[in-house]
């Protein structure tokens, strides 16, 4: 199969406003997978507007995509406004929810991991921690590599939520 | 009255006991869903619904036959509905309308909308939906129609209440024809259209939407930096499309190409967009397109392009794609812009009102003195005097590129033909293949709507359909399907449609038994092996196929006989469809076709043995 190298180096975190309706979110998904976009972390919850939706997503790709991207997400009619939180200084974050297997020495470790990333310790069992993080993908990232020698059970990740910092708002 | 409007349809069951099928309370009407969506449809001022009923539309159909004025048009096969509404769309410049049920009429509504979408034609689709609480349960004729449809609509509508009907068909018709038109489906679940349960029907005058707000006119500021790069362009290309068309600028186009003297190259959608007979109109572009527009373009350093999209039958290789061009981009959707070939200064906007400030622009820098302020006459002439050698050397309309001694009737002859004998005036369909780029290139189009094909999605079935809605909508004119006989039978049952509502269309076949520009890949690139690409001997007697159907059927074999039975033919479709059977070399190419992959706008099969 032919390959187009594509440079994906760029990694962008899309927000925007939809009108809560049903079939908003499908047309948003399909859009990417429909153009070819690549869509690496998504989530979505109502605002204090009942009546819209805050999406966030991180992409990766070229700057000709984004901009295309935004384009074809700006021109869904359920898409009331969008802003690409990487071209200004914002705030980002994710939660993580981590279950690792903790008995014998690695209790300890664990938890003494946990604390170094202010991480939570959120449900204990005798062999089990169940953990919660909040940070940016780079600490979560962070976090997993340093507890992975302990036996990872499962991972849940919120997705990426995304803020731009100062002045600078997304709403109506 | 405010209890009505509460109950939600499931309990609309005691209003079953009124007789009355519309009851008038106080000031506002109340009335069943079907009944909403036949007076929505009157209030829209649909001229034709586009239709086959089904199960779950039968609430509609019957509001319908009650009392709507909108007469109804019963094709035979959901996709010919959604071109006849598409080729009434196309050349009236109106919305179409289609009412299909749900399931399988809905999905095969679906290649229709798809055809739509890729020529960004105004259609509003209402499909029937099992009841709402079948939905989900895989319930007879039951597909999701919002789903399926979701990636070839402009938007789309699930009604989930009775009172939503008349907002959401007032938004349809409002997204379809705005901005950027294209296709939008509303699909309606058959309890939301019974006729127990009825609710306040007050139309909205008009709509407005927080999301949605498209470019009225385009930045002056922009329009102003495009001016300065035209007025010193020395090898200007403009490259019209489909949006001028859309957006009914072709008056707009032509004042400014004629007030600069610029040369001018017309998309496959954008045909007509400038008169194709006029000296400044270099042909089509793109794959099919003229020497002299490919070559232009690629040479050219400054290239207006006007609701185009770049389309790769378009450009050949992007990478290649007029290396000295500064790309000035108008169109209405930002989308397009920048979307495969990076523009140098794009403006947002319709065609329209863009190309008439660019032109009084021009004007008000023209009254001031100074040579920096006209255009480069000089270059200009010089330009055309390139442009002119080119049509010279292998230009479409300089002499014939065909071998017109042949004995076989050439299908390029058929097409320069029925343009003569028709005037140049009829609307002319088609369906997809190399009879499509023939009526592109030799029936040279003076008017914007007069020339209806799937340049998009290339969709086979396209042409008679299509020509049923444009015989609709110009009952006087002549309306020509050009088409070949392997596209035609994809939609031929509609011989019968053009019967019942008595159609008179001229369907001119041009009869090469393959599927001619498969063949025509395959002799190119596939060393002759025709893999599935012949008839042998299985093709109908289309004669008797159209005498079955009630029509006239005319065949054409002999060269010497072609005018006038072509004048015969023309002349009878006046009153009756006529089925013209023309036989035509069945080897024959379509040139010019731009050579790929890797090639440039200017490379270029001449002919079966010239290369440019």
């Amino acid at each position: 199969m032919p390959t187009v190298d594509v440079d994906i180096s760029t990694r962008r975190i899309i927000s925007l406003l939809m009108e809560n309706s049903p079939g908003a979110l499908s047309r948003v998904v399909g859009l990417f997978s429909q153009r070819g976009y690549n869509i690496e972390t998504l989530t979505v919850a109502p605002t204090d507007d009942v009546t819209l939706s805050r999406l966030t997503l991180i992409t990766l790709c070229d700057d000709q995509t984004i901009e295309q991207i935004t384009k074809q997400l700006n021109k869904l009619v359920d898409v009331v406004k969008l802003v690409d939180l990487t071209e200004g200084e914002h705030i980002e974050r994710e939660l993580m929810l981590i279950k690792v297997r903790a008995s014998g020495e690695a209790r300890e470790e664990i938890k003494r991991t946990a604390d170094i990333f202010r991480a939570q310790i959120v449900d204990v069992t005798s062999s089990l921690y169940t953990i919660q993080l909040i940070g940016t993908q780079q600490k979560i990232d962070a976090f997993i590599e340093a507890v992975k020698g302990s036996n990872v059970i499962e991972v849940v990740r919120s997705g990426v939520s995304g803020i731009a910092r100062g002045e600078k708002v997304l709403a109506l | 009255m405010l209890k009505d409007q509460d109950k939600s349809p499931s309990s609309g069951a005691e209003h079953a006991k009124s007789t009355n099928l519309t009851e008038v309370n106080g000031d506002v009407e109340m009335l069943s869903g079907g009944d909403m969506v036949a007076r929505a449809l009157e209030e829209e001022g649909v001229e034709f619904i586009f239709g086959y009923p089904g199960g779950a539309v039968l609430h509609i159909y019957d509001a319908l036959h009650r009392h709507s004025s909108v007469p109804h048009i019963l094709v035979r096969h959901e996709q010919a509905a959604t071109h006849a509404a598409d080729g009434y769309a196309r050349s009236t410049g109106k919305t179409g309308v289609v009412l299909v049920t749900s399931g399988p009429g809905a999905t095969n509504a679906i290649t229709g909308i798809a055809t739509a979408y890729m020529d960004s034609i105004p259609m509003v689709v209402i499909s029937g939906q099992v009841q709402s609480h079948l939905i989900g349960e895989d319930a007879f004729q039951e597909t999701d129609m919002i789903g399926i449809s979701r990636p070839i609509v402009k938007h789309s509508f699930l009604v989930k209440r009775t009172e939503d009907i008349p907002r959401i068909i007032k938004t349809a018709f409002y997204l379809a024809a705005s901005g950027r038109p294209g296709p939008v489906v509303v699909d309606i679940p058959k309890d939301i259209t019974a006729p127990a349960y009825k609710a306040p029907f007050d139309y909205p005058a008009e709509v407005s939407l927080r999301s949605y707000a498209p470019a009225e006119k385009g930045h002056s500021g922009q329009i102003r930096k495009a001016v300065e790069l035209l007025l010193r362009a020395k090898k200007p290309m403009i490259y019209a499309g489909g949006g001028v068309i859309q957006g009914n600028a072709s008056a707009a186009l032509t004042d400014l190409v004629r007030h600069l003297n610029f040369p001018i190259t017309n998309t496959l959608m954008g045909l007509g967009a400038y008169p194709g007979s006029d000296r400044q109109f270099v042909g089509m572009l793109g794959m099919h397109g003229t020497y002299e527009a490919n070559n232009a373009m690629h040479e050219s350093d400054v290239i207006l392009a006007v609701g185009a999209r770049f389309d790769d039958r378009v450009t050949n290789t992007i990478s290649k794609f007029c290396p000295q061009a500064t790309i000035i981009h108008i169109d209405v959707d930002p989308a397009s812009i920048s979307k495969t070939v990076i523009s140098h200064l794009p403006i947002v906007g319709p065609a329209r009102p863009v190309l008439e400030e660019m032109l009084s622009q021009i004007k008000d820098i023209e009254a001031q003195p100074g040579i920096a302020n006209r255009v480069d006459a000089d270059a200009i002439a010089k330009w055309w005097a390139t442009i002119d050698g080119w049509r010279q050397k292998h230009g479409l309309y300089t002499q014939n590129r065909f071998d017109d001694s042949s004995e076989n009737i050439k299908p390029q002859e058929v097409v320069q033909l029925l343009h003569e004998l028709t005037d140049g005036k009829a609307f002319v369909t088609s369906d997809v293949g190399q009879h499509q780029m023939f009526a592109a290139q030799y029936y040279l189009f003076d008017q914007p709507r007069q020339w209806i094909n799937s340049g998009g999605l290339g969709t086979m079935g396209f042409g008679l359909p299509a020509a049923m809605g444009v015989k609709l909508a110009h009952p006087d004119a002549i309306v020509a399907c050009v088409t070949g006989e392997g596209s035609i039978q994809m939609c031929i049952q509609e011989l019968s449609t053009c019967k019942q509502y008595n159609l008179p269309v001229l369907i001119v076949n041009l009869n090469n038994g393959y599927l001619g520009m498969v063949k025509q890949w395959q002799d190119m690139q596939y060393e002759s092996r025709y893999s599935q690409s012949v008839y042998q001997d299985s093709l109908p007697d289309f004669i008797k196929l159209a005498e079955a159907y009630g029509h006239v059927g005319i065949k054409i074999t002999d060269k010497k006989q072609l005018r006038e039975q072509m004048q015969t033919a023309i002349d009878t479709s006046r009153e009756q469809v006529v089925f013209v059977d023309v036989y035509v070399d069945p080897h024959e190419h379509v040139y010019p076709m731009q050579i790929a992959p890797d090639g440039a706008m200017n490379d270029m099969y001449l002919s079966k043995t010239e290369r440019s």
